[in-house]
């Protein structure tokens, strides 16, 4: 059938006639997070350095365009001499992996949570959804703070910390649309047809709320992003020899006056990234939700 | 040989309105104590209005939500209780068709795979899903579309050949043509039809449209605000109605030809607000011929040689 064939090249072109009609600020974002994304998987192979590499020679250059700056260190150098770019493509490597964990651990937990609130029902309704609001009645910043200074810094604690964050928002929302989902001719036609509830949530709830789930990650990993920072920058988070942009961040501090890149550049990093993420997800919440359609 | 199904006073009522410290919460009985028997093979309609408890009756029979008294038996046994494993593996046997076929389906997922979902839920063949295309009508390029590229017959088309790749033996169709174009109606009912002949299937068929159930049903029941008020063989339901409700249903049906319009349709008002029903004979307040006893007393359904009614004056009336 002649419909059906040409479905393929044309979904494509239509793909591509729509990427020309985005705005200017969306297409940046998207390139923006795609560079980022393409160092949180290649910073090693692309970093001029080692990123611990120190050249107490060479301590404080500045980066490119200031007078004294040499193209060996297109970014300048820190106190030690280390090279500024490779140690910001690691760092923005683990700030990005951390967040990315952190982020698709709580949307999973959230998730989960919200299913189960939704397909069990009343005490374990009651329980989750208690848990959630105690979470978000939280000052969780302070609390990380509270069980990384006593807990100590382990990795597996400081991403667990981070996968907390914002799960609740996660189960809030999923358990309202799998109600409203449950209800709908389709969920209900398949337990109909002998399906069990598991059936009917993974195969064909799941996929139908994922749109308004996905635009909350998009919303969610910014300040996850932000929420890592702030914690390094306190020194509380990723320490050293490790770096991440918030570590940066806290260690240029000190030098602003005489080396003000050292926390300039970091900075602009994380402002960038987590804007285009803002970007992304706005515009995303309004490509997925039609009433919002100018 | 026992029937198919059989249904023993149903009674299935919901809760209106939020209960508070100061008053209990009212209930409205959807479903008014319903017994009806089907035989294999045969389709029985079911006709009344909006409200009168049609589609909580086929989700009773069906076991899709529990009744709070009554029971059903389905080819000798009683409905098994929700959920369990015998339930599911009795969803082979009764399938149900909605009128909102678009909403039945799964807007994400391909015709095909919503066909074959019942076979992959029970472990059968899933070369019965082609056959179940075919016998309906679909060709099978259809197969790799979505839902929202199908038009409104198509789709219910759709819905029942996923509800005839389990073999059921029995099919409840609730409105199944009633979201659906005259033209289109004609084709769905004849092919549902076709698939009875050719399957032996029983059918259950709910509607508010008389012309429809006269072309498909053998037997025809008439609710009333929860209650079965007549039963009767089709031919002699639509030659003459006992039952006073049924009647002014049957004369409610529009003539097309202006000349044959004799008497002018008689006008009994809305219904009455089914949470609180009328005491006594329910029709009472619409009843033209409501007397005394019709406002005192709640009439039973009585046997009138192979049909029934529930009536205390069909005697006179009949006269």
């Amino acid at each position: 059938m002649s419909v059906i064939d040409s479905v393929g090249p044309g979904r494509t072109r239509r793909w591509l006639a729509g990427l020309s009609q985005l705005p200017v600020v969306v297409i940046c974002a998207m390139c923006f997070m795609a560079l980022m994304l393409f160092v949180a998987a290649f910073a090693q192979l692309v970093q001029p350095y080692a990123f611990d590499h120190v050249d107490l020679m060479n301590r404080m250059t500045p980066p490119v365009p200031l007078s004294g700056a040499t193209w060996t260190h297109p970014l300048g150098t820190d106190t030690l001499g280390r090279d500024l770019l490779s140690r910001l493509l690691v760092a923005a490597q683990t700030s990005m992996l951390l967040s990315i964990l952190g982020t698709v651990l709580g949307a999973v937990m959230g998730i989960a949570l919200g299913f189960v609130a939704a397909h069990k029902g009343g005490l374990w309704d009651e329980v989750i959804m208690g848990l959630v609001d105690f979470q978000a009645a939280m000052p969780w910043f302070i609390i990380a703070l509270a069980i990384l200074a006593f807990m100590g810094n382990s990795m597996v604690i400081f991403i667990g910390i981070m996968a907390l964050y914002g799960w609740e928002t996660y189960a809030r929302i999923t358990r309202g649309l799998v109600l409203s989902a449950r209800e709908q001719g389709y969920a209900l036609a398949v337990r109909g047809l002998g399906g069990k509830p598991s059936r009917v949530y993974v195969h064909h709830i799941l996929p139908n709320i994922a749109g308004p789930l996905i635009v909350q990650l998009t919303i969610n990993f910014p300040s996850t992003i932000l929420f890592e920072t702030s914690l390094s920058f306190l020194g509380l988070g990723i320490r050293p020899p490790m770096t991440s942009l918030g570590q940066m961040l806290g260690d240029g501090r000190d030098y602003l006056i005489n080396a003000w890149w050292l926390a300039v550049i970091p900075g602009m990093v994380i402002f960038l990234t987590t804007l285009s993420m803002s970007v992304l997800g706005d515009w995303l919440r309004i490509k997925l939700d039609p009433s919002l359609e100018t | 040989m026992t029937a198919l199904l059989h249904a023993e006073s149903l009674r299935k009522s919901y809760q209106v309105g939020r209960r508070s410290l100061f008053r209990k919460a009212r209930r409205f009985n959807a479903v008014d104590g319903v017994s009806l028997t089907l035989e294999r093979g045969e389709t029985l309609g079911i006709v009344g209005e909006s409200g009168c408890g049609k589609s909580t009756l086929s989700r009773l029979v069906l076991g899709l939500s529990p009744c709070d008294e009554g029971g059903v038996v389905f080819d000798g046994t009683p409905l098994p209780g929700q959920d369990t494993e015998a339930w599911r593996r009795l969803r082979r046997r009764v399938q149900l068709i909605y009128q909102d076929a678009a909403g039945a389906l799964d807007p994400r997922q391909t015709i095909r795979t919503q066909i074959e979902e019942p076979l992959r839920i029970h472990g059968l063949p899933l070369e019965r899903a082609q056959k179940a295309m075919a016998d309906v009508g679909l060709v099978p390029a259809m197969g790799s579309r979505h839902p929202f590229e199908l038009s409104g017959g198509q789709l219910q088309r759709v819905v029942i050949a996923r509800a005839l790749t389990l073999n059921p033996d029995l099919i409840v169709m609730d409105e199944p043509v009633s979201a659906l174009d005259v033209s289109i109606q004609a084709q769905i009912v004849n092919l549902i039809q076709d698939l009875q002949r050719d399957r032996g299937l029983a059918y259950l068929f709910v509607t508010h449209d008389l012309s429809v159930l006269r072309h498909v049903s053998d037997r025809v029941a008439v609710m009333y605000l929860g209650e079965v008020v007549e039963e009767a063989p089709r031919d002699a339901f639509f030659d003459g109605a006992l039952h006073p409700y049924a009647r002014a249903l049957l004369e409610a049906v529009p003539v097309p030809d202006p000349a044959r319009r004799s008497r002018a349709a008689p006008r009994i008002g809305d219904p009455p607000n089914p949470a609180a029903p009328p005491p006594a004979c329910r029709f009472h307040p619409r009843c033209p011929f409501a007397t005394d006893v019709c406002r005192a007393e709640r009439p039973a359904l009585r046997d009138f040689g192979g049909r029934r009614a529930a009536c205390h004056r069909v005697e006179e009336l009949s006269q």
